[in-house]
């Protein structure tokens, strides 16, 4: 194995694993709590990456030029924006299905990916959309006696850096505030905690808001990574994220990230080394596969049927 | 009043900071051009829409019909009552259907054939996800092994339109029965996400594996014949073609008219199948594992052999229908067969009412016809499609036609 190429993949492979991670903290706090999978996830991401255009482009012509300015009031205005999104899509598409089937609310969130990706489409254009490189540069690491080397942007530290900051405040506000602990005794028994005064309506609502505003950081970050996107992006990466949820065991935060890390590094070494064609359907081939065998994913609590 | 204006104005002001940036700044290379009327006018829409329905739920009339709407949620079945007086619109409806070739044009008549296509994808979904109760998200997975296995079974192994049809079907069958057979242990959502991971799973080999299947650039599709009979001007494989043999002036429109014929046969030949299938024991053990599977397998219904039933049922007629898409394309390539057309196949049960046959064909027609009628609107189609599939669930989770219970007078009794 060629040294340069695994240690360059290894890079990849944890930023592309720290966007799945943020993106499947989303969709595990949802099943967690209320035990759908929040299908419309991947568009609220993909939301996140037409607001960092749009706000990118409003700063520009308002004319403020300081980097690190706008990346903050970027990283601000479309976090913000995005957990809007996510807290309106559970108001109309997910709180009237409370008490409905177990497959309404996933048909429901069904109906709200069409309508967003279509929302967007029809707002903002077919085509494919793009922002400004805003940061650039990059490490590189030579290999003694050796012009070949490894390459870390400025950004894909930044997707890292963000992605461990993110998980810190997120676990710290779950673990350790009143609100996080709301959020515990709903997800365990909501009906329980109901009754002993929380607010579980609010709680769900404030999961979907954490959990789009995750999102929508990772949507700011991969946008400034990669520049382009377009209206389909949100189905392939929220599945994918999705995936890391479940590997991870979902409704388990830690394991969200884990399982985003253990994807995002398969996904990046399988490209590297064995086909780029077909990394779409490995990363399709886990899903199944931890589904089918092991369900509960690696640091989940299986599930038990009660009758 | 004071209140309802209150909340009517959150809800706009609400309205307005989603739509602003995404629709009223749009985007123009790395600048943007500003639109500031339209989330305007849409946070407008949403102010009278929120405030006229408030304010009508607050009357008395609201309440009532509020109660009547959401109070009984869960008693959507209905027994039905005999079918004679169904026979005379069964035979209305079925005579207005082949005689439709008669005064429509071919472009119409192309249309109505991908109306029927859809019936059949939304038939054998129906099977799946409305009888049986396992959501499937990868439905289209079928219907690609359907289209793909009329053209790559007339390149490999040489077969024709006629021996495409139970070519197809089985094949799709066998793939329904293979793919389902891991999955069945699984509830709900999970197996929903499992069956969308193997849908994207074919499609993505489709398109991967150009040595066999083509790749992106798809596959020829031989067209149908008539009993060997060509319907081209001149026949390309020897022979008479097909207006020669009967004497008549040649019309490229035949072609349409015959493969139009051939599936409304097919199309009510499964419907009548579908039909007769929901009253018997193994239509019945569907359904009843749908409402509870814990009993009925205390019960002894094995869940397995039902369930793969369902699965392989509905992918078989999912088969049929790729086999129609195919002939009727003359072409086919894996960007047919994404997740997004899974989900308008999903679009069309649920609108239908799940579990309805009647509902599911009556919103398969609508549902290809009205976009076709409404062209200038068409962009808006999947917008509507998945507003209609919210509003369906909130508003009703069983569909617009209440699905009826098949039901056996007992003789003798009144």
């Amino acid at each position: 194995m060629d040294l340069i190429i695994f240690v360059q993949q290894l890079i990849n492979g944890l930023v592309l694993g720290s966007i799945y991670g943020l993106i499947a903290v989303g969709y595990t706090m949802v099943y967690g709590i209320i035990g759908m999978i929040n299908f419309a996830h991947g568009e609220i991401y993909m939301i996140s990456a037409y607001l960092t255009a749009v706000f990118l482009a409003l700063l520009a012509t308002l004319g403020i030029q300081s980097v690190p300015l706008v990346l903050l009031l970027v990283l601000l205005l479309t976090t913000l924006f995005t957990a809007l999104y996510g807290w309106s899509i559970e108001r109309v598409a997910y709180r009237p299905l409370r008490s409905s089937t177990r497959l309404a609310p996933l048909i429901s969130a069904i109906g709200m990916t069409l309508v967003l990706q279509n929302y967007v489409r029809l707002g903002q254009g077919a085509k494919s959309q793009g922002v400004p490189p805003l940061i650039e540069g990059h490490f590189r690491l030579f290999l003694t006696g050796s012009d070949q080397f490894v390459q870390i942007t400025y950004i894909q530290c930044l997707i890292i850096v963000a992605a461990l900051l993110g998980m810190s405040l997120l676990t710290y506000l779950m673990q350790k505030t009143t609100l996080g602990r709301s959020c515990r005794a709903t997800q365990q028994d909501r009906i329980m905690a109901g009754l002993l005064g929380v607010n579980t309506d609010r709680i769900i609502s404030t999961v979907f808001v954490l959990g789009s505003a995750m999102a929508a950081i990772a949507g700011v970050l991969v946008s400034l990574n990669y520049g382009s996107f377009d209206f389909h992006i949100g189905f392939v990466t929220g599945i994918k994220a999705f995936t890391a949820a479940v590997l991870g065991g979902i409704g388990s935060l830690p394991g969200a990230m884990l399982g985003g890390l253990i994807l995002g590094l398969s996904e990046s070494f399988f490209s590297g080394f064995v086909n780029t064609d077909y990394k779409d359907v490995f990363a399709f081939s886990i899903l199944v596969l931890v589904l089918i065998f092991k369900p509960s994913g690696l640091l989940g609590v299986p599930e038990v049927e009660k009758v | 009043m004071k209140s309802a204006l209150k909340e009517s104005g959150m809800t706009a002001l609400i309205a307005f900071l989603l739509f602003g940036p995404l629709s009223g700044l749009v985007l123009s290379g790395y600048g943007i051009e500003v639109h500031g009327f339209r989330p305007l006018l849409m946070a407008g829409l949403v102010f009278v829409g929120h405030l006229c329905f408030t304010l009508f739920a607050r009357s008395s009339l609201g309440r009532e019909w509020s109660a009547s709407v959401f109070g009984r949620r869960d008693g959507g079945v209905t027994v039905a009552r005999g079918e004679r007086g169904h026979r005379l619109l069964i035979a209305g409806v079925m005579l207005l259907a082949f005689s439709l070739p008669l005064f429509l044009s071919k472009y119409w008549i192309s249309v109505a054939i991908l109306a029927l296509i859809y019936v059949l994808l939304a038939l054998g979904l129906n099977i799946v996800v409305g009888l049986a109760g396992m959501l499937d998200l990868g439905f289209v997975a079928f219907y690609a092994v359907g289209a793909y296995g009329y053209a790559l079974g007339f390149e490999y192994l040489g077969l024709g339109f006629w021996a495409a049809i139970p070519f197809g079907a089985l094949l799709a069958a066998l793939f329904g029965a293979v793919l389902g057979f891991p999955v069945l242990r699984m509830h709900g959502d999970y197996l929903a996400i499992v069956t969308l991971g193997f849908g994207e799973i074919i499609r993505l080999v489709l398109n991967n594996w150009g040595s066999f299947t083509g790749g992106p650039n798809g596959v020829r599709v031989p067209a149908a014949t008539f009993f060997g009979l060509e319907f081209s001007r001149r026949a390309k494989q020897g022979g008479e073609p097909f207006h020669q043999f009967f004497n008549i002036t040649y019309s490229s429109a035949h072609k349409t008219i015959f493969l139009y014929g051939v599936l409304l046969v097919v199309v009510l030949l499964i419907t009548f199948f579908v039909v007769r299938l929901r009253r018997m024991p193994l239509g019945r053990a569907w359904e009843a594992l749908r409402e509870d599977e814990i009993a009925c397998r205390s019960l002894g219904i094995n869940h397995v052999t039902t369930k793969l039933s369902a699965f392989s049922m509905g992918a078989m007629v999912g088969g049929v229908g790729g086999v129609f898409f195919a002939a009727s394309q003359g072409f086919v390539n894996p960007s047919s067969f994404t997740f997004f057309e899974s989900a308008l196949i999903l679009a069309v049960v649920v609108l239908g009412g799940m579990g309805s046959t009647v509902g599911v064909i009556v919103a398969a027609i609508v549902l290809t016809v009205l976009p076709e009628i409404l062209r200038d609107l068409a962009s808006y189609r999947v917008l509507a499609f998945g507003l209609a599939m919210v509003l369906m669930m909130i508003w009703r989770p069983r569909g617009l036609i209440r699905p009826q219970r098949p039901f056996f007078p007992i003789k003798g009794s009144s």
